[in-house]
């Protein structure tokens, strides 16, 4: 029982329970149906790029250029959509996540093979990537009215009750849920990033799983850069500026820890949401918008004094199982056997 | 007494202070890169465009990069120490809004520059206490006074502009500090100089002297490469750190108000984005990511290159953020064409 509630996930949730629980009592329409299928859709971007910018600090690393490749492979989408209308959708999206994945590559290569520090590279690639837009289009951008019908009702469309970034979302987060918690590889992102030494002895490729995080990091920002430029009707280069620092600071907010090997999909995924609900009870309660900015801030200060005293454990753990091993036997020695 | 150390004398147990001097590690270091850097970028502009040698223009050019400048050089001792400051932009932008405010309650110039560094000050001390108190890392605490600052001084502003400044504040940022004055002889000349770049070379100079001559500077090389053996030496870590971090606000605060005196408005969107910028100038000067290794005159060069870079381009109309695929591919070049000689030579002397 101690151990569940001193779990930081649960203690984030349940301040995010009690937020939405005093924002509906003070106004019912923010815990209506139709505001919460908003703000998830309006969110369902955050989830994704948070989960992979997890994957990339788990290994002690970090990505910048996630907004950029956003806004580079959402513009190529965009593009195929103008100039090759009959393109069916799927191969539209799978343009997009294709341009990502390969930015993702290149950032991972340079990285992994190079050992430039994660920082550096991501810094570089973050202006080129943005900058590509401006060559690729020599300025304009692509309206709601150049592309194509199909590829911008998709994100609207509704399923099940949910609108498709939502399904999609679900659909990444258990993806990420099933690869970091049951395959190796998933489990030698945590092992590299807790204790590179050690994993290199285990014969855990340090360089392999950075170039795995950093592509996955650009193929989920090709897919969240689609379901962007089609949700919002434009492709130019501005779209999601600065929005790198957002995914990180959801990942803070999730217990993410910056130093590596520390960070799960639950807590990222609370971080994420605590953004989201944020932003949408701002309107709800009548505060400026201009206090969003402010009030993220504030939190993910919160979020990191908390996450530190919390992280002053001597082990940091590569195995579920080891955890629950290490719980048995510390309650067996408190028991005096 | 000091006997120049020769072959024969070196037995195995002495240490020397620094290596023997080669002609081939001199050649191959980084300011020498730079330097090479930065003559091709004036051969090549000058070559494109006429009008790129202009005193005028080039003394124009240098107060657009000058006031980022004077950031960096705050930063670059921090990236030393293994530390960063992403909120450097946020804190200009509350300087200014501060400024804009003392400015309109009637504050004489001098004061709004004291006021801006005041600011300055008190986001840096903010950001170091966090930091060295609670031993958190800076990366993840300045992304979130970044937010704060900015964020605060969006809650003040909202969608308002800031534009009424005495009009000496505004001369300071807008005349040239030091006249052009021409001699009898053509090619001597004083050339005119903005005073945000007379700051930025007073302060490079200074910078320079205290952490390539001083017991300070060594013990900031020393936190770099290793933070606890430092500790362990007596070095107060955790005090330097701070101070550093202070350091960087008051840059900022300074900048802050180079720029809105050089601008002559403010809005919340003020200075926005420039923290990468600055990364990439201190980043590109050569001083490691990983602390440690860096020096003052590298991030000058490498503030040179890149301020006339970006002017060289601008004058032939290339838009900015086509300057800056450029600019990002200098970097990731710069930083890895020493690496790929390094693998190459390994991979040859491997086999």
């Amino acid at each position: 029982m101690t151990a569940l509630l001193k779990s930081r996930e649960l203690i984030l949730a349940l301040i995010l329970a009690i937020a939405v629980a005093a924002i509906g009592a003070y106004d019912s329409v923010f815990v209506q149906w139709q505001n919460i299928s908003d703000m998830l859709t309006e969110t369902s971007v955050l989830f994704m790029m948070a989960l992979a910018q997890m994957v990339v600090i788990l290994t002690r690393g970090i990505d910048l250029s996630v907004a950029a490749n956003l806004a580079l492979s959402g513009f190529v989408a965009a593009l195929v959509s103008q100039y090759y209308p009959d393109v069916p959708l799927v191969l539209m999206i799978a343009t997009g996540v294709a341009v990502g994945l390969l930015l993702g590559m290149i950032n991972g290569g340079l990285i992994a093979i190079l050992g430039i520090p994660p920082i550096v590279v991501t810094l570089g690639t973050l202006a080129v990537y943005r900058g590509m837009i401006i060559i690729l289009a020599g300025g304009d951008q692509v309206n709601a009215s150049e592309m194509g019908v199909e590829f911008q009702a998709f994100p609207k469309q509704a399923f099940l009750g949910l609108t498709t970034p939502i399904w999609i979302a679900i659909g990444v987060t258990i993806l990420f849920w099933l690869f970091l918690n049951l395959t190796r590889t998933g489990r030698g992102f945590y092992a590299v990033g807790g204790n590179p030494v050690a994993a290199r002895y285990c014969g855990i490729s340090q360089g392999w799983q950075e170039f795995l995080a950093y592509s996955i990091a650009g193929a989920v920002s090709g897919l969240c850069g689609y379901l962007w430029v089609a949700r919002y009707g434009v492709a130019y280069s501005e779209i999601a500026s600065g929005y790198e620092l957002t995914v990180i600071a959801a990942c803070v907010i999730g217990g993410v820890s910056i130093g590596g090997g520390v960070g799960t999909v639950a807590g990222t995924v609370l971080g994420a949401l605590f953004l989201g609900i944020v932003n949408t009870a701002l309107p709800v309660l009548q505060i400026s918008p201009f206090w969003q900015m402010a009030i993220a801030g504030a939190v993910i200060l919160a979020a990191v004094v908390i996450n530190a005293r919390a992280e002053r454990r001597p082990d940091k753990l590569i195995l579920p199982e080891a955890r629950r091993l290490g719980r048995t036997s510390r309650a067996m020695r408190r028991a005096g056997t | 007494m000091n006997a120049p150390v020769t072959q024969e004398s070196q037995d195995r147990y002495t240490v020397l202070d620094r290596p023997p001097w080669r002609l081939r590690d001199a050649l191959l270091r980084w300011e020498v890169i730079l330097v090479i850097l930065l003559v091709l970028t004036v051969v090549v502009n000058s070559l494109v465009s006429d009008v790129f040698l202009d005193v005028y223009n080039l003394a124009d050019a240098t107060s657009n990069f000058s006031e980022m400048a004077i950031i960096a050089l705050a930063m670059a001792l921090l990236i030393l120490v293994r530390d960063i400051d992403l909120s450097v932009a946020a804190i200009v932008a509350l300087a200014s809004m501060s400024i804009g405010y003392a400015a309109a309650a009637g504050w004489s110039p001098a004061m709004l520059f004291v006021v801006g560094i005041g600011v300055g000050l008190l986001c840096g001390a903010f950001n170091g206490a966090l930091v060295t108190w609670f031993r958190l890392p800076s990366i993840v605490v300045t992304i979130g006074t970044m937010s704060l600052f900015r964020g605060l001084t969006q809650v003040i502003l909202g969608d308002q502009a800031l534009t009424k400044y005495p009009q000496p504040f505004l001369d300071l940022g807008q005349n040239y500090f030091i006249q052009m004055t021409e001699t009898s002889v053509p090619w001597l000349f004083v050339p005119p100089v903005p005073l945000s770049f007379l700051i930025f070379l007073i302060l490079a100079v200074v910078f320079g002297i205290v952490l390539h001559t001083t017991a300070v500077g060594r013990k900031l090389f020393a936190i770099g490469s290793n933070p606890i053996a430092a500790r362990f030496s007596g070095i107060p870590v955790d005090r330097l750190r701070f101070f550093l971090f202070v350091l960087s606000g008051i840059m900022s605060g300074l900048a802050g108000a180079l720029l809105t005196a050089r601008l002559g408005s403010m809005r919340s969107n003020i200075a926005i984005g420039w923290e990468l910028d600055i990364v990439t100038m201190v980043i590109l000067g050569g001083v490691s990511i990983a602390g440690g290794v860096g020096s003052i005159l590298g991030v000058f060069l490498a503030v040179l290159v890149l301020g006339l870079v970006r002017f060289g381009m601008s004058i032939n109309n290339i838009p900015g953020q086509v300057v800056s695929v450029y600019i990002g591919a200098l970097l990731i070049a710069v930083i890895s064409i020493p690496r790929i000689f390094e693998k190459l030579r390994g991979w040859r002397a491997g086999r």
